[in-house]
């Protein structure tokens, strides 16, 4: 007892206080939404269920982090861009077919198009990112790739601005999504089906990839430790691009996810769900594939029912405007309390 | 690039000038060459935009035929020409794209406009494919040949042109300074160009490009020498010329408002607030290596506080009406506070994260000040208006030129305390943290009070600033604390050199005054911000005025494979 007394100090104390006032406030928010008994069954299954919807996405994105921050141990701020880039481009696509009527006749193979466009795209600005901006850049001190990664980001989001112009695309409507699905008190519409479906299939298949297959083998062994699986005959190069395929094919995807859902897309649409999934993976585990998926749905659902049960019952007005604030809050939470995420993390310990 | 020796140089050059074809390509879509072409360089001759096409071509080419195994010559003007017309030749394959295909639905830029200004105005494709390849090749074969001449003609013709390139895009700001003086005006009108067309005339060019060569020739040959006899002077001459040299700075830096004007003092104002933020957040980043994204939230604070302290519009709850002066010191203390609750949370978490982190402080403040929630005491969405501005005995200083003095005499302050902090123990305290965490803490710095004096310096700094912006616009919305703040700020810092005070103030008049001054660049800013971000970590890690220690830093690998004595 002694000794843990002494090793307490100042920090701890400080952090401790933040912590759990925090964790207090959501308590006490809690609390008092659900004594006031405002809102029914209905509507938290719908809070519920969106809140899965968003996760997934925020999911497919924060897989992409992980992965990269597994081989590079570096964060990939460029990615947000990929996902814009994947469903800002697939837009075009979807805007023809949906001109000419294919969207309707062909709905399914209209989608899958789609997905290929968008995964393409993505997948063509992630492995350029690499290339020109992270691979010279592999020995340098930890803050060099961290800004250039910065800049890339930026980079990328006015260079897409300067190609497709800076409104807001909207896509067209897919006539066979509209419509939900009711049992009881839950409602599930029917793109929310595709998309959680969708991303718990791809997911499922990135897993198996990395658990089962050579290639992933080798991907862990190179997250490992890059030098002894050069060692052992792994072409690190060319495994750390397919990594970035891999996550930049999922970060189209979920391009194509939030475009169904939300139907609008511009030059600035990644930079907010980009940091949502980073600090989803962050939640689930840096390195951890499955953490990452965890964390995302976790995110999405805290994101979604949170400003209701907490803040509502603190007599805050308008809730829904401070979602980002208790996205960004739960990120501090979690670093603080539990740096290594729920699931842990899969990585050594590296110094400051 | 790789240095693939085994590849013939053809095949580089090849490699080089399809990277330099993207590159135009991409510069034309995005609308870049459209929007510079509004200026011009050589009045009526040549603008902007044509120049940055023939500028990324030469760069092409120039790196094609530095590199390569093969320095015979033919080889390396070979190199250059095949380069150059590689690029050119893909901005013809835009040209036929563009005719064949509409390409305006997908990418908006690629208007008419647009394929007049990449066809030079030439009738027939066929006729502006000529011309553009020819044009490459030659453009091509010019570069290349710069690495032939001896290396003092290549610099002196590399600086005249670079010199005459700035001064053509700067004539609006040399135009304006000189106005007040007639007797230049003759002058003036013979090296630029009609009033009407901007840019230099044909003259003007010839003279700038001829005096800047043989100017920077001249110093190339016999600089040694003067720089010799310069240092043989006695201690007492040197240190009254360096007396000199201070008070004619100082001299020129009170007498600015006065040549500026009212627009120029605008863009001084600007910079000299970014120079503040730049230099607090120097501390945390250069000096402590605590990547800080938030740091527009301190920046926020000092101006809200400063905002709702001496605000007389009477709309929010916190009603006080104190002065500028009385406001200021507890927007400053504010920020510190701020500072010191963001800082506990961080003080464990490493690089990455700590980014991530602070980046999402900055937007929960910029929220919270948006939102409802706060509306009643810090006015919401509409922000808070009719903030006091300083008085200094009878005068307001509410012009841009009597605010410049407020904000000369801050900067001064803060580079005085920077300055000073940074050879403190304190200030080597930072360092050795920025080196090693570990380390430092084995060593006996408490890792605790030293970051959390880094955050808290850096956000006095931040908040000073704030607060002058605020009673400089006397009115603050939520909307004017955006992410890319932090990203400019930060930006300037890592152009400038990190960890440099020279630095900073280079790199805000860079990134912060010239996109004010160039309304086309303005346009690109970010851009052209992030592009420079990733150019710099890649060539040029340290910035472009850095500490020596930092240089040494970071180029440490850079010689080891040179034979000793090379």
């Amino acid at each position: 007892m002694q000794r843990i007394l002494n090793r307490i100090n100042f920090t701890d104390i400080a952090i401790a206080i933040i912590g759990l006032s925090l964790v207090g406030l959501i308590v006490v928010g809690s609390f008092k939404t659900i004594a006031e008994d405002n809102y029914t069954t209905r509507q938290w299954l719908d809070f519920v269920v969106f809140g899965m919807a968003q996760g997934s996405i925020y999911a497919l994105i924060a897989l992409g982090y992980t992965l990269v921050y597994g081989i590079l141990r570096m964060i990939n701020f460029a990615h947000s861009e990929v996902f814009m880039s994947g469903a800002f481009t697939a837009y075009f696509a979807a805007d023809a077919m949906g001109k000419s009527g294919f969207l309707r006749e062909n709905t399914f193979v209209a989608i899958l198009i789609l997905f290929a466009v968008s995964m393409s795209m993505s997948v063509l600005v992630g492995v350029l990112v690499e290339r020109i901006a992270y691979r010279p850049l592999r020995r340098a001190p930890r803050l060099v790739p961290l800004i250039t990664a910065i800049g890339a980001s930026f980079f990328l989001q006015y260079t897409f601005k300067g190609l497709y112009g800076d409104q807001f695309k909207a896509y067209p409507e897919i006539a066979a999504l509209k419509g939900n699905y009711v049992w009881g008190d839950l409602s599930i519409t029917k793109v929310q089906i595709v998309v959680i479906l969708s991303a718990a299939l791809l997911m499922i298949g990135l897993y198996m990839y990395v658990q089962y297959t050579k290639v992933g083998k080798a991907m862990r062994a190179v997250s490992e430790d890059k030098d002894v699986a050069a060692l052992m005959g792994i072409n690190v190069d060319a495994i750390i691009v397919r990594t970035f395929v891999l996550g930049a094919a999922l970060a189209g995807a979920a391009g194509i996810l939030y475009a169904i859902t939300f139907r609008q897309v511009n030059f600035f649409m990644g930079f907010i769900p980009g940091i949502k999934a980073f600090t989803a993976a962050v939640l689930g585990g840096i390195g951890n594939i499955p953490g990452a998926m965890l964390g995302g749905i976790f995110l999405g659902l805290f994101e979604s029912v949170g400003p209701i049960l907490f803040l509502d019952g603190l007599n805050v007005p308008a809730p829904y405007q401070l979602k980002d604030v208790i996205a960004f809050s739960m990120l501090v939470l979690v670093l603080l309390f539990r740096p290594s995420g729920i699931l842990g993390e899969r990585l050594s310990r590296s110094k400051a | 690039m790789e240095h693939d020796s085994k590849s013939p140089w053809w095949l580089k050059a090849l490699q080089t000038g399809s990277i330099g074809g993207a590159v135009a390509v991409l510069v034309s879509l995005i609308g870049m060459v459209e929007s510079f072409h509004a200026r011009d360089i050589i009045a009526g001759q040549i603008t902007m935009g044509e120049t940055l096409l023939l500028l990324i071509v030469g760069f092409i080419a120039y790196t094609s035929s530095r590199s390569g195994r093969n320095t015979a010559v033919p080889f390396r003007l070979g190199s250059g020409v095949l380069a150059g017309v590689v690029t050119s030749a893909m901005v013809v394959g835009l040209i036929l794209l563009g005719n064949a295909v509409n390409l305006r639905r997908v990418l908006v830029n690629a208007s008419p406009a647009l394929y007049e200004i990449l066809t030079f105005e030439k009738e027939s494709t066929a006729a502006a494919a000529g011309f553009l390849l020819v044009s490459g090749a030659i453009i091509g074969l010019i570069s290349a040949l710069t690495h032939v001449i001896p290396p003092n003609w290549k610099r002196a013709i590399l600086a005249g042109s670079l010199t005459a390139l700035l001064i053509a895009t700067l004539q609006d700001l040399i135009r304006v300074t000189l106005t007040p003086f007639p007797e230049v005006g003759a002058a003036i009108s013979w090296m630029f160009g009609t009033r009407g067309q901007e840019g230099l005339s044909v003259n003007g060019a010839v003279v700038v490009f001829l005096l800047v060569a043989s100017v920077n020739y001249f110093s190339s040959v016999r600089g040694d020498v003067i720089r010799q006899r310069a240092n043989a002077l006695p201690p007492t001459a040197r240190r009254a010329f360096r007396w000199a040299s201070w008070g004619l700075l100082a001299a020129f830096l009170l007498v600015w408002p006065r040549i500026a004007g009212p627009v120029l003092s605008e863009v001084t104002n600007s910079v000299g607030l970014y120079i503040l933020m730049g230099l607090g957040l120097n501390i945390v980043v250069g000096y402590a290596g605590l990547l800080d994204l938030g740091y527009v939230a301190f920046y926020a604070l000092g101006a809200f506080i400063m905002g709702v302290l001496t605000t007389t519009g009477g709309e929010i709850s916190f009603d006080v009406r104190l002065t500028f002066w009385e406001a200021l010191p507890f927007a400053i203390i504010g920020a510190v506070i701020a500072g010191v609750i963001l800082g506990i949370p961080v003080l464990k978490i490493r690089g990455d994260y700590l980014a991530i982190v602070t980046l999402g402080f900055g937007e929960i403040i910029r929220i919270m000040f948006l939102s409802d929630f706060l509306k009643p005491h810090f006015g919401g969405s509409f922000g808070i208006v009719s903030i006091g501005t300083p008085t200094v005995g009878d005068t307001t200083l509410n012009t841009p030129q009597t605010l410049y003095y407020l904000i000369l005499a801050s900067c001064l302050v803060a580079i005085f305390i920077a300055n000073r902090l940074r050879d403190s123990r304190i200030g080597r305290a930072w360092k050795a943290i920025r080196e090693d965490e570990d380390v430092a803490q084995a060593m006996g710095i408490n890792l605790t009070t030293t970051k959390l004096l880094a955050f808290a310096s850096g956000a006095a700094f931040g908040g000073l600033s704030g607060a002058i912006f605020a009673s400089k616009l006397s009115t603050v919305y939520p909307h004017s604390f955006v992410l890319l703040v932090s990203i400019n700020v930060l930006s300037l810092i890592i152009v400038g050199g990190m960890g440099s005070l020279p630095g900073v103030i280079a790199g805000a008049l860079l990134l912060v005054g010239l996109p004010e001054l160039l309304r086309e660049f303005n346009e690109f800013r970010l851009l052209i911000y992030g592009a420079l971000l990733i150019v710099m970590m890649l060539v040029r890690p340290e910035g472009f005025l850095p500490e020596a220690v930092r240089r040494r830093e970071l180029h440490e690998g850079d010689n080891l494979n040179e034979p000793a004595g090379a």
